[in-house]
């Protein structure tokens, strides 16, 4: 099967017309110092949905949404958020979009509460309402004890849900997470999952950005693979992860000579060609199915190909960009 | 701790909001953001005493050692050089000061929280003249210390305390003003070094040739003609006439209007140079 079959990466018509969706964008491009670092990307992200933008490092993810909170000017392309132009209407469009960097953009020389205050009051808020809205956040997000302590002894995740708190203030229709749980330990991201799946039901409309395929398959309704700064897949969880595979087998050869025959082997069993890494002797091969995993072991055997390593495992984003764009994602960067 | 994260209640409207959302910033909004900011910046300055080593030690080190080095040459003894040069060192206080809210705005650029403030819906100008409100409070402390160090050393200001006042007063809105200079060196160059390095390169010709520590007179021609032009000499010799005298002389309009010229050009400039930083 062919992988680019799986998404519409061409830019297309969306359902509902432009003024429907959340986000629209065409060609999107910024170039840094003669490098493209986005590369003309088409977006469609439809209201109420969790979008997800999946790459590896140095992408263009972080870039593209900065585009598109205002915080970048946009080189080329076109952006509207709710039929709002993006470049055109920037204190409308801030207005309606609530940003969580990847690194936390909250101030280190004040507490917690004072935070949420100051923001809030930036907005507009009056202050006995920005003191209630600035208690009511602390609750939700876990904060009440450290409140008033120095941000400076923060751990990650608190840092994060106060930086998503802030973004939270104005309740705004849409919210950009870039990374929201890179570097959290696995429970802190589980509760950084369900404070996202509670947005949505809200009604808010999510684009996040994740270097992760579990946490696009969790959270995701559809999901945009960006390589290099341009889309490479674009489809919901499920599509992307069949094209995958549901599981990889990888194989360690003992003789690196032996990767044509074992290949071979590989395509006569499965009818697939393997993925080959860029390790010498490693093989990678999607599987519907991980028991398939043992006809192609016999096989190999039969072969008499000996092998020095098996593991079967969940695709990873590596296996995802091999699949999807013939290389690895520490490749030429 | 128990952390489940249920967001309140309530849907989110999006075509709502989008006829909710404001065009653009009224005055009255960039005021309230303005002195929110400035809340902000003077919370951060209480926090990290070590902002205000400068606009302490300044004012002391500078007035003591001003006075044993140039008062015997310039006026014949300490005591008469005072009135002169007492004036002089605040301008200068007054100028170093608001050298350090370029430096000071240019780290605070760099900081995560900055990316917060540009993707709210705020004046841009909030974020940079916040800080200058808040540094009102230093200017006032640099004045004050000079002066008070003047008096120590045995400088009786002939236009008592309104005089003294009106002079403090006077360089703090001076300050102020110049400030934006060093706001718009802060938003285009490219490390706090480098804003230190220019600023340098800015204060010390306006400080040093001007009628600050010695009489115009006493200069070649040439120069003098800039002395004369300097706003640092006009701000001097009002400060002058106004704590020595109790007069408001010309010189006080002069330091007024060149005031507003800086303001007039370095505040839209530095404006435009954060907006493009994104």
């Amino acid at each position: 099967m062919s992988i680019t079959e799986l998404g519409r990466t061409d830019g297309g018509p969306a359902p509902g017309g432009a003024t429907g969706q959340a986000v629209h964008a065409r060609g999107l491009a910024k170039t840094f110092g003669g490098q493209r670092a986005v590369d003309g990307i088409d977006l469609d992200v439809r209201p109420g949905e969790v979008f997800g933008v999946l790459g590896p490092n140095g992408a263009g993810k972080t870039t593209m949404l900065r585009m598109l909170a205002t915080l970048l000017p946009i080189d080329a392309g076109r952006a509207k958020i709710f039929g709002v132009d993006v470049a055109g209407d920037p204190h409308v469009i801030r207005q309606l979009v609530g940003v969580t960097g990847q690194y936390a953009s909250v101030d280190e020389n004040l507490t917690a509460r004072e935070n949420l205050w100051l923001f809030s009051r930036l907005q507009g808020i009056a202050a006995p309402r920005a003191r209630r809205i600035a208690a009511e956040l602390l609750g939700q997000f876990g904060l009440e004890e450290a409140a008033d302590k120095a941000i400076a002894h923060f751990s990650g995740g608190m840092r994060r849900r106060l930086d998503l708190a802030a973004s939270l203030i104005s309740r705004p229709p849409l919210i950009f997470l870039d990374e929201p749980t890179t570097g959290l330990d696995p429970r802190t991201r589980g509760q950084m999952w369900d404070t996202i799946r509670g947005l949505v039901a809200q009604g808010c409309t999510v684009l996040l950005t994740t270097q992760y395929l579990d946490e696009a398959d969790q959270l995701a309704d559809r999901v945009a693979v960006i390589d290099h700064g341009r889309k490479v897949a674009e489809g919901t969880p499920d599509e992307l992860k069949t094209a995958v595979g549901d599981s990889t087998l990888q194989l360690l050869l003992a003789e690196p000579d032996e990767v044509p025959a074992a290949a071979e082997v590989v395509r006569r069993v499965l009818g697939v060609d393997p993925v080959l890494s860029p390790e010498r002797g490693r093989l990678n091969v999607a599987l519907d199915q991980a028991d398939l995993a043992g006809e192609v072991l016999i096989a190999m055997r039969t072969a008499g190909v000996s092998i020095s390593s098996v593991s079967v495992a969940k695709p990873s984003l590596d296996e995802v960009f091999l699949a999807l764009t013939g290389h690895g994602t520490e490749e030429d960067r | 701790m128990s952390t489940t994260i249920a967001p309140a209640p309530g849907t989110v409207s999006a075509a709502d909001r989008v006829a909710a959302a404001r065009r653009r910033v009224t005055v009255g909004e960039t005021l309230d953001q303005t002195l929110t900011m400035a809340w902000r910046a003077f919370k951060k300055m209480v926090r990290n005493p070590e902002q205000f080593f400068d606009v302490a030690l300044q004012p002391i080190l500078f007035t003591a050692m001003f006075a044993f080095i140039f008062g015997g040459a310039i006026s014949g003894d300490v005591e008469s050089y005072l009135p002169l040069m007492i004036p002089g060192i605040l301008a200068q206080t007054v100028l170093t000061t608001c050298m350090a809210t370029g430096t000071q705005l240019r780290e605070d650029l760099e900081k995560g929280v900055f990316d917060r403030f540009k993707s709210l819906p705020i004046a841009r100008i909030a974020p940079l003249a916040g800080p200058m409100v808040a540094d009102l409070l230093r200017y006032t402390i640099a004045a004050t210390l000079t002066f008070g160090m003047g008096l120590v050393m045995g400088y009786r200001p002939g236009g008592g305390a309104a005089g003294v006042f009106a002079a403090i007063l006077l360089a703090i809105v001076t300050g102020w003003s110049l400030a934006w200079v060093f706001t718009w060196v802060g938003t285009i160059a490219r490390s706090a070094q480098a804003v230190q390095g220019i600023s340098m390169m800015i204060l010390f010709p306006l400080t040093f040739l001007s009628n600050a520590f010695v009489p115009v007179e006493t200069l070649p021609g040439w120069l003098a003609a800039f002395v004369r032009v300097n706003p640092v000499s006009h701000l001097v010799t009002a400060a002058r006439d106004l704590a020595n005298n109790a007069l408001v002389s010309g010189e006080v309009a002069w330091t007024l209007v060149a005031c507003l010229v800086v303001i007039a050009i370095f505040a839209p400039l530095s404006v435009r140079s954060y907006k493009r930083h994104m």
